[in-house]
């Protein structure tokens, strides 16, 4: 049993002793290191590791949760007394029961070496050739704001009353910059990004092209006029819808009336162009991991088939109150929260359409390369949105001038039902959940300008 | 009785081990976390939370670079590794720092501690939220309430000689209703913070429940938002959220210094209209984004940022200040010990003005009337910015009339301060929590009620 596993197992005792009926334990350990370079020199290079258990109690059908970073036996035990306190002030709830064993198959392959084997020395110089590519892509390309590597080496260990056990490892790595050009008056800004399990997996000179590019793009962009029109989302813009829907997919916003999609279970709420499922278990997935956040297997999911929505996601909790079983869903940020219903790796189907191809469909429209305000601008419960946006001109089937300062708005699933075409090319988008998509075609969507 | 947190002698050992292979600056940052959090969700308190934490950072600053380390716990020995850890990468001669003189600063009072509280008292509050949510009417359909609590206790060591602290704690509740009429659903929130103790919910804390039940049934009548530019009347409090977003991030010397915000070279000239007067201030008694002393140990102040219509003042941390030869704002701030400090936002708001709002409104022909925001958020480079409505009106005639659902303002920082044309007279406060290189901080925003001549409002109805 590794040091972890042990502690996990110590940490289920103690909440038993303590009063616990029973209890879980997750511990993670989590070593990771940051680069930032700017102008050509290191700005903060961050070496971290932080260790710490959540332990989930029940009192019959109550739930408590107490989560802290002292690992050694009295720091355990404290952490123990106070979840057991903690599940006594909680309310009844009949569903409310720990996950049961079940077989859980391995999933090897998730960590990468080489995040160990690379020194801090050769990390910098990853992030510093980021920013040179970007820099000398172009004159006009007058700074980069900051290009960041960083990576996180995770052990993970859960343990239950139940005879829930279980660990694994798993590394990703990711870098970005922010690029700045200068051109017609005004500073422009562009993302680039790519993401690996190890550093040898990511391609710096495509990254830094990647920013430069999009910053460039935008030089002399304007304000578009009002209108509905078709609509091309790049796959980072599609991800970021895509993740918002992830949330409206949760049992739990679907039985609390939380989501779009609550009631429309079999029901026809795409086109047939969208295909969507979750996957747990997808190699390449930067979320995947043999079992989730309360010990249930990962695996796949059908969501969205041929337009049609298939399933929801489940964690043991919300599976209880309809009496079937989870999906492996019970996602936990860390081991400072309670697991909770969410989305692990969302992969839209790709199409057969080159990028070029869903130009030439549009004919006149947007293409979409970035959104602002995702967060603030999407209403998770009803599906509305109206974000910020900025991209380029669709006249002819072919990208045109740049354009910035417009909203796109709508509602979540009819766009879902407007999506005409999807591209051939996917891609993995780390921001705001875990989503592997290509770019998308909407037949419409309002556009707001000058 | 709880040991301090960072002993003098401890501090002055890890501080010459981080500079024993160089560096021209030194500091340790030890941090004691608490909290509790309890949610009810369909009238159930389902969820009780509560997380320790302990650790400490250590930084050691080198030329242009700064080395960071952190470790959970602070147990010397470990404490020394992490300084260890982060000097490894230097290769100079050692350097010896300051001897440690103890530097008092004041946290704010708070009258009632919060884990002093039983957490069934705590219940029985989040059970009132829903209840009087639920009054409110049959078509609500959906509440939740949560309180959170947090204490924090920070030590702080530098190699200037620098020993100081300070002892944190915020409470807030939130509360969310669902709407459901016929044919529609809406949402409604609202959130009370402070730096206080548990007297903060003392008064009528159910009231929020309340206006957040209130706000969800208003929207069941609503349209759909309008769109293209317009007159906008920004409502009171997180209506500050705007400034925050246009100005006050592209203020931060961080962006200043990497040419990367619209208000590079604008010190001293003018931005706005003579009417505009703006302050960060981290000293504001009791508010959310208070606190005696940063990240850094330095006092915190009141910093004017924009004094009749002009720029007065960038906001600095310790590193960006020094760059330019000026004194720190006292604006480095951190999420935890578990992250660098970096120029950062605390109060931010618009001075009140002389205007009434029935007034700036009486004047707009056709407008919008944006009450209070989701979020926003801004690209300091380009001035780009965007704020979800959560609570708005179409102005007709003078009047406010239609609640709008689905709107956007978007705009650019540098158009949309010159466009202030009133700043109203019925200033407050209130709570956000702002994001910035992956830290969240807990910043407090307001203002009177404010209007822009023109704004774009991104809405589906052309």
């Amino acid at each position: 049993m590794t040091e972890l596993s042990a502690v996990a197992h110590r940490a289920v005792e103690a909440a038993t002793a303590a009063g616990a009926g029973d209890a879980e334990a997750y511990v993670s350990r989590e070593s990771g290191r940051e680069v930032r370079v700017h102008g050509g020199e290191v700005e903060s290079l961050t070496a971290a590791v932080q260790t710490g258990v959540g332990i989930r109690a029940w009192r019959g059908r109550r739930v408590g949760y107490a989560y802290g970073t002292d690992l050694t036996e009295a720091g355990v035990a404290a952490i123990a007394d106070r979840a057991a306190e903690a599940a006594a002030v909680a309310d009844e709830d009949e569903f409310a029961a720990p996950p049961r064993p079940a077989e859980i198959e391995s999933l090897p392959g998730l960590g990468d070496p080489s995040i160990a084997e690379w020194e801090a020395s050769r990390l910098a110089e990853l992030a510093l050739t980021v920013e040179r590519t970007a820099l000398a892509s172009d004159s006009r390309l007058v700074g980069v704001e900051t290009a960041v590597y960083a990576d996180a080496a995770e052990q993970v260990a859960i343990a239950s009353s139940t005879g829930i056990a279980g660990e694994y490892e798993t590394s990703t790595c990711y870098a970005y910059l922010q690029a700045l050009a200068e051109g017609e008056g005004a500073r422009e800004t562009g993302l680039g990004f790519g993401l690996a399990r190890g550093p040898r997996g990511l391609d710096p000179e495509a990254i830094g092209a990647e920013g430069a590019r999009r910053a460039l793009d935008m030089i002399g962009a304007g304000k578009p006029e009002s209108r509905s029109c078709p609509v091309v989302l790049d796959a980072t813009v599609a991800a970021g819808f895509v993740g918002l829907l992830g949330g409206g997919l949760s049992a739990k916003a679907v039985q609390r009336g939380r989501s779009p999609l609550a009631g429309r279970l079999e029901e026809e709420v795409a086109s047939a162009a969208f295909a969507l499922h979750d996957d747990g278990r997808e190699p390449d997935g930067p979320a995947s991991a043999p079992f989730d956040g309360e010990g249930v297997s990962r695996r796949r999911t059908a969501l969205i088939e041929r337009g049609r929505l298939r399933s929801y996601l489940y964690d043991t909790y919300a599976a209880n109150r309809e009496g079937g079983s989870s999906t492996g869903s019970a996602a936990r940020g860390s081991y400072r929260s309670l697991p909770s219903v969410s989305t692990s790796n969302l992969v839209v189907a790709p199409g057969s359409h080159s990028f070029e191809e869903l130009l030439a469909q549009a004919g006149e429209g947007v293409f979409v390369d970035d959104v602002a305000g995702l967060h603030s601008g999407v209403n998770p419960v009803t599906g509305v949105f109206s974000v910020g946006a900025s991209g380029r001109m669709i006249r002819g089937g072919q990208l045109a001038e740049p354009v910035r300062e417009f909203t796109i708005a709508g509602e979540l699933v009819a766009m879902l039902g407007a999506v005409s075409a999807a591209g051939a090319d996917t891609r993995w988008v780390p921001f705001g959940g875990s989503v592997s998509t290509p770019p998308l075609l909407i037949a419409e969507l309002a556009i707001s300008g000058s | 009785m709880t040991p301090p947190l960072l002993d003098g002698e401890v501090a002055a050992r890890v501080l010459s081990r981080a500079l024993a292979n160089g560096g021209r600056f030194a500091e340790v940052f030890a941090e004691r976390r608490h909290g509790q959090v309890l949610a009810i969700d369909e009238g159930r308190i389902e969820s009780v939370q509560s997380g320790a934490e302990q650790g400490a950072g250590v930084r050691v600053v080198d030329g242009a670079t700064t080395y960071f380390a952190h470790v959970d716990g602070l147990d010397p020995a470990e404490l020394e590794r992490a300084a260890g850890e982060a000097a490894a990468a230097l290769k100079g001669d050692r350097r010896e720092p300051q001897p440690l003189r103890g530097r008092d600063a004041t946290p704010l009072p708070i009258e009632r501690r919060p884990e002093a509280v039983p957490a069934a008292q705590k219940a029985e509050m989040l059970r009132e939220l829903d209840e009087r949510a639920r009054a409110k009417g049959g078509e609500i359909a959906q509440f939740t309430a949560s309180y959170a609590e947090a204490r924090r206790e920070v030590a702080i060591a530098n190699s200037d000689g620098l020993l100081t602290g300070d002892d944190r704690t915020r409470v807030r509740i939130g509360a969310q209703a669902v709407a459901r009429g016929e044919g529609s659903v809406e949402t409604g929130s609202e959130t009370l913070g402070a730096h206080r103790g548990y007297e903060l919910l003392e008064g009528d804390p159910a009231g929020i429940a309340e206006q957040a039940a209130v706000k969800a049934l208003t929207l069941l009548d609503a349209v759909p938002a309008p769109s293209g530019s317009m007159p906008v009347v920004v409502g009171g409090g997180f209506g500050g959220v705007l400034f925050h977003e246009m100005t006050g991030h592209g203020l931060e010397a961080d962006h200043i210094q990497k040419g990367a915000s619209v208000y590079v070279g604008k010190l001293g000239e003018r931005v706005a209209e003579p009417l505009l007067n703006a302050y960060d201030d981290g000293r504001l008694p009791g508010e959310w984004g208070s606190d005696a002393i940063d990240d850094e140990g330095q006092l915190t102040q009141k910093t004017l940022v924009i004094e009749d219509g002009r720029v007065a003042s960038y906001l600095y941390d310790r590193l960006t200040a020094e760059r330019e030869g000026v004194a720190s704002t006292g604006n480095g701030r951190r999420e935890s010990f578990r992250h660098l400090p970096i120029p950062r936002m605390t109060n931010t708001y618009i001075a009140p003005g002389e205007a009434s709002p029935e007034e700036m409104i009486a004047e707009v022909e056709r407008g919008f009337y944006a009450v209070s925001f989701g979020g926003g958020q801004v690209d300091p480079a380009t001035g780009d910015f965007v704020f979800g409505v959560n609570e708005g009106y179409l102005i007709e005639g003078g009047k406010v009339t239609s609640p709008c659902r689905g709107a956007t303002l978007i705009g650019n920082c540098l158009d949309a301060l010159a466009a202030i044309d009133a700043v109203g007279d019925d200033f407050f406060m209130k709570t956000g929590m702002c994001g910035k290189g992956g830290q969240k901080v807990p910043v407090g925003t307001g203002q009177g009620h404010v209007r822009l001549r023109a704004l774009t409002v991104g809405g589906t109805e052309q």
